[in-house]
């Protein structure tokens, strides 16, 4: 993965969240959730300073992120699609419709589109097991979605770019 | 509640949030103005009513009607009849499918009519961000009760008799955990709430903390006075939004009352209450892992002894309880542990909160007293098999649970017996399977997720569950051999034997389950390459039969990858190299003509 530079706000920003925190490793977790709410992801370069500010090893802060499947090191698409994979979605046809987006997007699950415009992800249960299979993008829930429904979910993100929608659907 | 002549108990779980009863609250709230009835109407926003299949739920009272499914577009009709004239609207009452007949009050729902709330007693009638509301419906007596009348050492007493066991799975009793952790002598003590449910396809304690956030403090202030901590944790999963908004929300407001602090109830008892994020680990629901998370660690699990009773959070003496467990505290200790004992089994006393779910007409958030039969709970609860399938199995005890099979229909649910059974009674998931679902794709399904969650500590789990998966793939891909249901086996009881902790030790539990009761199944994929429930792709083939197909073009026009060719009126074809086995060509078919084989 090619270095990024962080910019001086970034930098003080994630400082300030560590200072926020006390500085203390015990913390770590808090302090991770709230550097990605803010930046949106946490690549390395952001675990270099966190470890340096906690006065621990980037090995474990990296050990951490990566165990905890909510911290991502790579950027959401702008519309983050997340299929659930709960069981009740799963018995209701939930992998079809994985597929479907899969297929559309032509991205695989943890992936973003090359235009960055959407990524896949799979969540297990938003506890609205009533309206199975479920969808969310960002912060929309779609219940009872059929594999048919997925083009039209998807255009609804398009809108605004037109010509992108007639060339890649 | 009692100035206004009318309430609407409008409901803003997640699962009805899903489907716009913000939307149903707003519009309500402006057609309430418009008619200048903001003297006469309150809307109570409420956690969840549990009847999730039918949500959004709306309920008048004082007459306890109770309209579901209700749209921001009926809300004016609502008013207008209800409110304004008094006269029900049938449209949107639930009807019973057998008799037809429209029920407007929700006690004659079949749904509800077998159930006893104790956890979900307030869920679904007090607003849960309104402290006052709790405190109406007793809320912080049964806490008051304790601190001017009882010792620890009798409250704790009360809880070892009422029976009560933890309900986050393991089923240890909650009395004796509380009295382990008061003789534990340390300058630091802590109440941790695991509130980090990571069953999928179960939302129990979500909608606990969700509908009714008091309970749960209350309960740890309780448990903290028991065990003598001045400190409470709720680690919680970061996934839960609204949760943590209530419960931040519950926690200030608690403050404010003077319930958390210092010198509760002038009874010189401090205590207060911090919230802990989860981050997505499905082990972290193990006590130990949870602590080492929430001291900033990767959540591994660590052998016991020390229990986190002698040695947790910051390797001080630890009582770690799950939500449903404690939100039964407070009603224990305010109705006594002589009703709560008359109440289940022999062994397993009380409710057990249930997220019913999968092929099951009545998806919801039940609550039924130990000892009820998984057919009352399917049947007369659920409302029966969707779409009028056959039932095939249920699913309970989530990714460390097993399948059981119409045999067990009458065994009534309690600890004991769901793991004499194969199974196990895990946080409460109960997932409903039908005919059409393959139980080696379900089991491939568990173990997909134990892969995933899996520590990767112990060998065993990391590296078998591994193997296990690939070897359901194999049979799901129609690549099976006969030997590799015994290598399933084999294998399983390894992994079993040697794990660590709970999640290696139960992870096979979906296979064995599914080889126990389902071998033919298995048999069928590996001898005759077909699978019985039509489910596994790689086997499946769909067809046009030419005789059968009028050529309406309704299949053509369907298929989303255009693998369908044909002319109007003429007989359809599929390419099979382009078709992806969606299905979906089979049903939308009026005429049979698609056959699968």
């Amino acid at each position: 993965m090619p270095k990024i530079k962080l910019a001086e706000n970034t930098i003080q920003l994630i400082k300030d969240t560590c200072a926020e925190f006390g500085n203390k490793e015990s913390e770590l977790i808090n302090v991770l959730h709230q550097v990605q709410h803010k930046l949106g992801y946490l690549p390395a370069e952001v675990q270099e300073v966190i470890a340096k500010e906690l006065k621990t090893s980037v090995a474990k802060v990296y050990g951490v992120v990566t165990f905890y499947s909510f911290f991502t090191m790579i950027p959401h698409g702008e519309n983050p699609i997340s299929i659930c994979m709960g069981t009740a979605c799963y018995v209701r046809g939930a992998e079809q419709v994985l597929a479907e987006f899969k297929r559309q997007l032509k991205v695989e699950v943890g992936e973003s589109t090359s235009d960055g415009k959407f990524s896949i992800n799979c969540l297990r249960c938003v506890g609205a097991c009533g309206l199975a299979p479920v969808v969310t993008v960002g912060e929309k829930v779609y219940g009872r979605v059929a594999p048919s429904e997925v083009k039209k979910i998807i255009a609804e993100y398009r809108e605004g770019c037109a010509g992108d929608d007639a060339k890649s659907a | 509640m009692s100035d206004y002549k009318m309430h609407l108990l409008i409901c803003s779980g997640t699962g009805c949030k899903a489907s716009e009863s913000e939307d149903i609250i707003n519009s309500f709230t402006s057609l309430i103005d418009e008619f200048g009835l903001e003297d006469e109407v309150q809307i109570v926003r409420t956690g969840c009513f549990g009847f999730c299949e039918k949500g959004p739920i709306v309920k008048v009272l004082p007459d306890n009607t109770f309209y579901v499914r209700v749209s921001p577009g009926d809300t004016e009709e609502i008013l207008k009849e209800h409110i304004v004239k008094g006269r029900t609207v049938q449209r949107l009452l639930y009807t019973d499918p057998v008799t037809n007949e429209n029920i407007s009050d929700s006690k004659g729902i079949g749904f509800y009519k077998k159930q006893i709330r104790i956890a979900l007693r307030n869920c679904g009638f007090i607003n849960p961000e309104n402290i006052e509301e709790y405190i109406a419906r007793d809320g912080y007596m049964a806490l008051g009760k304790c601190l001017a009348e009882f010792t620890p050492e009798e409250t704790i007493q009360e809880i070892k008799e009422s029976g009560l066991r933890g309900r986050g799975g393991g089923g240890f009793p909650t009395g004796l955990k509380w009295e382990i952790t008061r003789k534990s002598e340390a300058d630091q003590k802590y109440v941790v709430c695991n509130a980090d449910e990571g069953d999928p396809g179960a939302f129990m304690d979500r909608s606990i903390l969700e509908g009714d956030p008091h309970s749960v403090l209350e309960a740890m202030a309780i448990c903290g006075y028991c065990i003598g901590a001045d400190k409470g944790l709720v680690y919680i999963r970061a996934e839960y939004p609204l949760a943590i908004e209530r419960l931040k929300t519950a926690i200030k407001q608690a403050r404010e009352y003077g319930l958390l602090g210092n010198d509760i109830m002038g009874a010189k008892f401090n205590f207060d209450i911090e919230l802990r994020y989860g981050a997505g680990a499905f082990v972290c629901g193990e006590e130990t892992a949870l602590i080492h998370s929430m001291e900033g660690l990767r959540g591994e699990p660590t052998f016991k002894p020390p229990f986190p009773s002698v040695s947790g959070y910051m390797g001080k003496p630890t009582n770690v309880n799950n939500v449903e467990t404690f939100a039964n505290i407070p009603v224990i200790l305010n109705k006594g542990a002589n009703w709560f004992n008359k109440i289940g089994t022999e062994k397993s006393k009380g409710t057990k909160v249930f997220a019913l779910a999968g092929k099951i007409n009545n998806v919801g958030l039940i609550e039924v007293p130990m000892g009820t039969t998984l057919r009352e709970v399917i049947y007369d609860i659920g409302g029966g098999i969707k779409n009028g399938k056959e039932f095939k199995s249920v699913q309970t005890g989530g990714p460390s649970g097993g399948c059981l099979t119409k045999d067990f229909l009458d065994t009534p649910i309690d600890y004991d017996n769901l793991i004499a059974a194969g199974s196990m009674m895990g946080s409460g998931g109960m997932i409903v399977m039908d005919e059409d679902d393959c139980m080696v794709s379900i089991a491939r399904f568990y173990l997909e997720f134990t892969l995933e969650e899996s520590c990767g500590k112990c060998t065993p789990c990391r590296v078998g569950n591994k193997r296990l998966h690939e070897i359901l793939d194999k049979i799901t891909k129609g690549k099976g051999e006969v030997e590799d249901i015994e290598r399933l086996r084999v294998l399983s009881s390894v992994i079993k034997d040697a794990s660590l902790c709970g999640l290696g030790q139960s992870s096979p539990n979906p296979v064995l389950s599914t080889i126990a009761n389902f071998e033919n199944e298995y048999l069928a994929h590996v001898n005759d390459g077909k699978c019985p429930a039509g489910q596994c792709k790689a086997l499946l083939k769909y067809e046009i039969a030419e005789d059968l197909c009028t050529g309406c073009t309704l299949c053509f026009r369907n298929c989303p990858v255009g693998a369908i060719t044909g002319e109007r009126r003429q007989p359809h074809f599929i390419d099979q190299s382009i078709c992806i086995k969606c299905g979906v060509c089979f049903e939308k078919c009026k005429f049979d003509a698609i056959t699968l084989t």
